[in-house]
């Protein structure tokens, strides 16, 4: 099986999630003076996002650098304190968990991080690493604990003597997969992966992804993924949700976000996925949103995408956009979308007719002020999704 | 997977490479460092092996052989009270380098611990523990040096103490500096979200990886402690007794005979110069070989 496989047709799973959030809001305020410190505002990273996350299935999160995707899943691992909202994981609220009640639902929720270079200790070995965790928790000590840190070894594909070996003497992947046998350590059930794979070479991210998904189908994991490459999310995702400044602006089954993108946004981002077929890539439509997103301290009315939306320009700029907060709206089973003018993405003929349109106002603009046009922070991957799979999977 | 791992285990040697060792390997690379580390390492073997180096007793000599220059008999010539100069630097060596170091231990240990305690704690700890390292900063050092000396009396451990206070600001800052940018290191973070807490994340986590700046700034503040207790000596504040051999003292006692006696200032400025320089290089091949931006 494949992780391509699972996203195909995911329908909506039933039941109780393992992990809810009701209106997260995380907010970092902005002080002013030395000594006495006043609030003059607030960056507001994350705002008022509401997700499920069900057991077993992966939710994919993906959006533009700075859009809270990060922030949203350390304030899910209870790393950074929320503003406002609840995080419920398994029926328990854990938002303002402290002590030891946090220590052990630590024990449940582990995460991976970005920068396998920087996520090591480079003073701790492998195995003293893995150790710790389990000494914390008082799952096993001494020459226990030791084997069990031979084993996550083993199960993330390291070298059997990599346990007395430091961080500095592993290359990238190498180390990422050290980071996942942290998280492993514990035997969670959720993990939240931050750009777990988007620091490493391609060749490698393809094993690192597969890697993730052989341990989800062994361990029952449950996943936040997150990623700025959407070839990557789609790949492992069963649902996905797509961020902007804070906000979930869409939501839905992973393969229907790609053919039947809803949001603006979306399809912008999706038409910024190179289609690995010469024949079809060079026809392909590229949408490229103008400008940097606005900064989060002081977010657009209404709809905060408005200031870059290029469906409101097709429409004529209608006054709803900047005058409402759209909220996401239901447009099929378990596809919600937070756009008043989802409705005229809704049909594909009428959506390519929108999509040629904008493309081609936005060509003509990039030959008049070239360098205002910036693509989407969306980085093309070198790589189609479909050989992820390839090779690597062969060796399974 | 599995056929790619077993190829890269086969090319690690069997022996793991501590980060310590794998910094000692490229300090050997380091021409600088190699001579800062001879340097240091002669002024050291000098200081303890001083009663069999030295060809007269420091402390002995007669006014008949008072301002003899430089000869085969005595290599660096004799001072007005016609004491041996080679053997007075020799023996000043155990002084200076015995202070140097005395001086930056206490440094480095209260002010680690207040940078520890300011990096730590954050907070109002902080704020009171970094405001009194303003106030410290902000008084001229050697004027502060001065001024400890003469309130706590003149003397070994007195004029240790008196350099040390001047580094606890500076080991202060900077162990607290380090432990802010780890507070928010990747590691750190993760070594949280598994649920080590406090001084277990403190100790085992943060200042493992907060020590090497130390270390350089330490050996830096070597060198400043060698002028530092020069510049003690040569304005009268050196040890109690002015027999005692100490670079900065045999200095000031020079200087008025500079105009016919020139080797009497030379030598112990060239030891002062030499030995400073020696901890000066041993302190950029050790940020060098330390430096974790260079590794990778």
């Amino acid at each position: 099986m494949t992780a391509a496989a699972t996203a195909a047709g995911a329908p909506e799973p039933v039941g109780q999630p393992l992990l809810r959030t009701d209106q997260l809001r995380v907010h970092f305020p902005i002080t002013e003076g030395i000594i006495f410190e006043r609030r003059v505002g607030a960056v507001r990273a994350v705002d008022g996002v509401s997700l499920d996350v069900h057991r077993g299935e992966t939710l994919g999160l993906v959006g533009e650098s700075g859009c809270g995707k990060s922030t949203f899943a350390r304030a899910v691992i209870r790393l950074l304190d929320a503003t406002d909202g609840r995080i419920i994981f398994d029926g328990t609220d854990v938002t303002t968990l402290r002590g030891d009640a946090l220590r052990r639902m630590r024990r449940r929720m582990q995460m991976i991080f970005q920068d396998p270079y920087a996520s090591l200790n480079p003073r701790m070995t492998i195995g003293s690493m893995l150790a710790e965790p389990l000494r914390v928790h008082q799952i096993a000590s001494g020459k226990q604990a030791a084997k069990r840190a031979q084993q996550l070894v083993e199960i993330v594909g390291l070298p059997r003597n990599a346990i007395n070996r430091y961080p500095h003497e592993f290359s990238g992947g190498q180390r990422q997969r050290a980071g996942i046998a942290r998280a492993l350590a514990v035997q969670p059930e959720f993990i939240a992966a931050d750009e777990a794979v988007s620091a490493l070479d391609v060749s490698i991210q393809a094993q690192i992804i597969n890697l993730l998904a052989d341990l989800q189908r062994e361990f029952n994991l449950t996943y936040l993924f997150i990623a700025h490459d959407l070839s990557v999310v789609r790949h492992i995702s069963d649902r996905i949700a797509v961020m902007y400044l804070g906000e979930v602006v869409e939501l839905s089954p992973s393969r229907q976000l790609y053919d039947r993108p809803l949001h603006p946004y979306t399809v912008a981002l999706v038409s910024a996925v190179p289609i690995p077929d010469p024949k079809v890539e060079t026809r392909r439509k590229r949408m490229i949103l103008r400008g940097d997103v606005p900064s989060p301290a002081n977010p657009p009315s209404g709809c905060r995408f408005h200031t870059r939306c290029w469906l409101r320009r097709e429409l004529g700029d209608p006054e709803r956009c900047v005058s409402e907060t759209p909220e996401l709206r239901q447009m099929a089973p378990g596809h919600g979308v937070a756009c008043h003018f989802a409705e005229e993405l809704a049909g594909q003929d009428r959506r390519d007719e929108l999509v040629a349109a904008a493309a081609e106002h936005s060509d003509a603009r990039k030959t008049d002020d070239a360098d205002v046009v910036a693509p989407t922070d969306i980085e093309p991957p070198p790589e189609a999704p479909e050989h992820f799979m390839s090779g690597d999977a062969a060796q399974h | 997977m599995t056929q790619a791992t077993g190829t890269l285990a086969a090319t690690y040697e069997d022996r793991p490479i501590g980060l310590w060792t794998d910094a000692l390997r490229r300090m050997r690379r380091s021409p600088a460092a190699i001579i800062g580390v001879t340097i240091v390492g002669l002024f050291v073997l000098m200081a303890i092996f001083a009663p069999f180096l030295a060809p007269f007793e420091p402390t002995r000599g007669t006014l008949a052989d008072s301002y003899l220059p430089p000869s085969p008999e005595h290599w660096f010539g004799t001072n007005i009270q016609g004491q041996d100069v080679l053997s007075r630097i020799i023996f000043g060596a155990r002084l200076t380098l015995g202070i140097a170091v005395l001086s930056v231990v206490i440094g480095v240990a209260v002010g680690g611990l207040l940078g520890a305690l300011a990096g730590y704690f954050r907070g109002w700890v902080d704020s009171v523990i970094m405001r009194g390292v303003d106030i410290m900063l902000a008084i001229p050092g050697l004027l502060f040096a001065i001024a400890v000396v003469t309130y706590l009396g003149r003397g070994f451990v007195q004029i240790a103490v008196a350099i040390a206070i001047l580094n606890v600001p500076i080991f202060a800052r900077l162990l607290r500096a380090s432990l802010l940018s780890l507070s928010e290191a990747d590691y750190v973070i993760a070594a949280r979200s598994v649920g080590v807490a406090g001084p277990t994340l403190l100790i085992r986590h943060m200042l493992p990886n907060a020590v090497s700046p130390l270390i350089v700034q330490g050996t830096l503040a070597l060198a400043t402690a060698v002028v530092d207790a020069a510049a003690l000596g040569f304005l009268g504040l050196g040890p109690p007794d002015p027999g005692t051999p100490e670079w900065g003292t045999m200095l000031s006692d020079t200087y008025r005979y500079l105009n016919n006696a020139v080797y009497l200032a030379f030598f112990p400025g060239i030891a002062i110069v030499i030995s400073v320089l020696g901890f000066n290089l041993l302190g950029d091949g050790m940020r060098e070989a330390l430096d974790p931006k260079l590794r990778r």
